[in-house]
């Protein structure tokens, strides 16, 4: 079982940021959130594993706070 | 147009009970002849249980209702005796397309493997369903089996003397009673039974409205089920459309929460909706309009004392799924024979508790995943809403997303894992057919597997040596030899590496145990344990 990893594993960090933010440059919200949806299922997928998917959702959910 | 829901098909005659001084008790008695009602009886009276049935109205089922049958009910109407006809009346459809707008998204095939003598699924009206199950119980009875119909018979009462129940009927030439030493309560989702015994219903509702519509019409679509989620012609909804026998199409659209029902049911507002779903020119009548809520709920018990619950009494999901009627019909496979070996004096009282612990779990898995499907075709928040559309747009193009598309994850057998009357697993031999699972068919010579199980409990020997007899206490086991050369379906499905192997059939043809070499001491513990003797 592999664990949810959460130490630095991007290489170039910084323009993978800028990439991310460019994706949604010139987008309303409605269009950047379907965005964001497509990509988390896409990137979910690749993951693949079970539990790092379940551990990467409580990892969010715990982030900014937010008691589920 | 005469319909056969018009016609009384099991009219009011008075009975003999009706005449007495004194109750007279019935081994079984069912309320309600619909589709789970009169399999019960059929299944019980083909088992030499005397059955009586009680129904407050003598036809069958108003409108079309459920359509959708599965190859597990198919089955078991194979075994009640009625299954041909329901397969040569259906439509047989394998087939289901998913739309997104106004785009295909993706197919997929329900049954993509040979070697079954039943399709996945027939679409066949409720009411013909129920037709050939009365026409079936009256044949039963005319070949002298104990079950007795009786039409216009209304329960008023119901009261609970623990190793009976007494009945109150109110029949159109006043009441009478009668006792039961077992009740089954097929009454619907609205069970009076379960109301007047003031038992518990509890679930969630789901706020919304579909509109059914069955229409009559010639049309050149294929015998497939096509579904649409957020459809040009019903806007941020979904939408069904599907094939039954006679050119009648069922319709089903979504319509939101905050709706005026009596209005949306009329015809001129019915028929442009309709419309802008087949086009203007469409030539088409209406048979059956309806609109509904769904619930997903279930009773906490199918079984107090002497009364059991099935079907819609017992259980409720939403449509999408087709696990109403068909998780009904199973209800009644899995009671049955139970009910027939309590009697009969050969299994404790207490087997029939493992009804209750194996419905029970075949109604989470059906309310698991109807609500699941529910959610996903109705998004509950604009998040919900997003993530739904995310994995449609993405389905097109990639193969991953299409098996999160839930349009309804459609009616398979529920495996009894860990059930109570479960006897060992043998390592090596093919998960499907593990101990809990229902039998898995496969071509035998010129027929079917399934057909060669008999009405009590099977010891299939594949390729491996077993005796003539098995029996234990008074309950026999019999033997079915077959051999998987030049049969390599069998093989898969009940052999996987092994070379031989030995299963344990129930007599509703799930698997209680099974091995990969006969041992006496072992077969005899297991179908002691199978029968609740244990």
């Amino acid at each position: 079982m592999a664990d949810l990893n959460t130490r630095p594993n991007i290489s170039d960090a910084d323009s993978f940021y800028a990439e991310l933010m460019a994706v949604h440059d010139g987008l309303t919200k409605t269009q950047s959130d379907a965005l964001n949806a497509r990509l988390i299922l896409l990137l979910a997928n690749h993951v693949g594993d079970r539990e790092v998917l379940s551990a990467a959702l409580s990892a969010a959910a715990r982030a900014a706070g937010v008691e589920r | 147009m005469t319909k056969i829901f018009e016609t009384p098909l099991y009219p009011y005659r008075r009975s003999a009970d009706q005449d007495m001084l004194r109750p007279v008790r019935h081994p079984v008695v069912v309320i309600g002849a619909g589709p789970v009602g009169l399999a019960a009886a059929i299944d019980l009276a083909c088992r030499d249980v005397p059955v009586v049935v009680l129904d407050d109205n003598d036809k069958v089922s108003f409108g079309s209702r459920a359509i959708c049958f599965s190859k597990r009910t198919l089955e078991i109407l194979d075994r009640l005796g009625c299954g041909e006809r329901a397969v040569d009346k259906g439509v047989t459809w394998n087939l289901g397309r998913v739309f997104f707008d106004e785009r295909e998204v993706f197919s997929f095939n329900l049954l993509p493997e040979e070697g079954h003598k039943r399709p996945a699924f027939i679409n066949l009206q409720q009411y013909y369903l129920e037709q050939y199950l009365v026409e079936r119980a009256r044949e039963v009875a005319a070949q002298g089996k104990p079950l007795d119909l009786r039409g216009r018979n209304r329960v008023e009462a119901v009261g609970d003397h623990g190793d009976h129940v007494r009945l109150e009927i109110e029949t159109p030439e006043g009441p009478y009673n009668i006792e039961a030493d077992w009740l089954i309560a097929c009454d619907g989702a609205t069970s009076p039974m379960r109301r007047m015994m003031g038992l518990d219903f509890v679930g969630r509702v789901f706020e919304d409205n579909f509109l059914i519509a069955d229409v009559v019409m010639e049309a050149e679509f294929p015998t497939e089920r096509w579904f649409w989620f957020d459809p040009p012609f019903n806007r941020g909804q979904s939408a069904l459309l599907h094939k039954q026998p006679d050119n009648v199409w069922r319709i089903d659209l979504q319509l939101g929460w905050d709706i005026d029902k009596e209005r949306e049911k009329r015809p001129e507002n019915v028929i442009p909706r309709i419309k802008q779903m087949l086009g203007e020119d469409a030539k088409f009548e209406l048979e059956w309009v309806s609109i509904y809520t769904f619930q997903c709920r279930r009773m906490e018990n199918f079984r107090h004392g002497r009364v059991l619950f099935a079907g819609d009494a017992a259980h409720q999901v939403s449509p999408f799924g087709a696990r109403g009627a068909n998780s009904g019909i199973q209800d009644t496979d899995n009671l049955c024979w139970k009910l027939a070996l309590v009697l009969d004096g050969k299994a404790p009282e207490s087997l029939i508790d493992s009804y209750n612990w194996e419905r029970v779990y075949g109604a989470d898995e059906n309310i698991l995943n109807s609500t699941r499907s529910t959610e996903f075709i109705t998004p509950k928040s604009e998040t919900s809403r997003a993530f739904r559309d995310a994995v449609l747009d993405l389905a097109e193009e990639n193969a991953f997303a299409r098996p999160l598309v839930n349009s309804g994850r459609l009616s398979v057998p529920c495996t009894y894992d860990e059930g109570p009357l479960n006897g060992p697993d043998a390592t090596g031999l093919p998960a499907r057919t593990r101990p809990g699972s229902a039998a898995a068919d496969a071509p035998i010579g010129d027929g079917w597997l399934l057909d060669r199980l008999g009405e009590g409990f099977t010891l299939m020997a594949i390729d491996a040596d077993i005796p003539d007899g098995v029996e234990d206490g008074g309950i026999a086991a019999t033997p079915l030899r077959l051999s998987a050369t030049d049969n390599p379906e069998l093989a898969a499905r009940y052999l996987g590496d092994a070379s031989g192997a030995v299963y344990l059939m129930r007599p509703d043809q799930h698997i209680a145990a099974r091995w990969t070499g006969f041992d006496d001491t072992a077969v005899a513990a297991a179908l002691r344990r199978a029968a609740g003797r244990q």
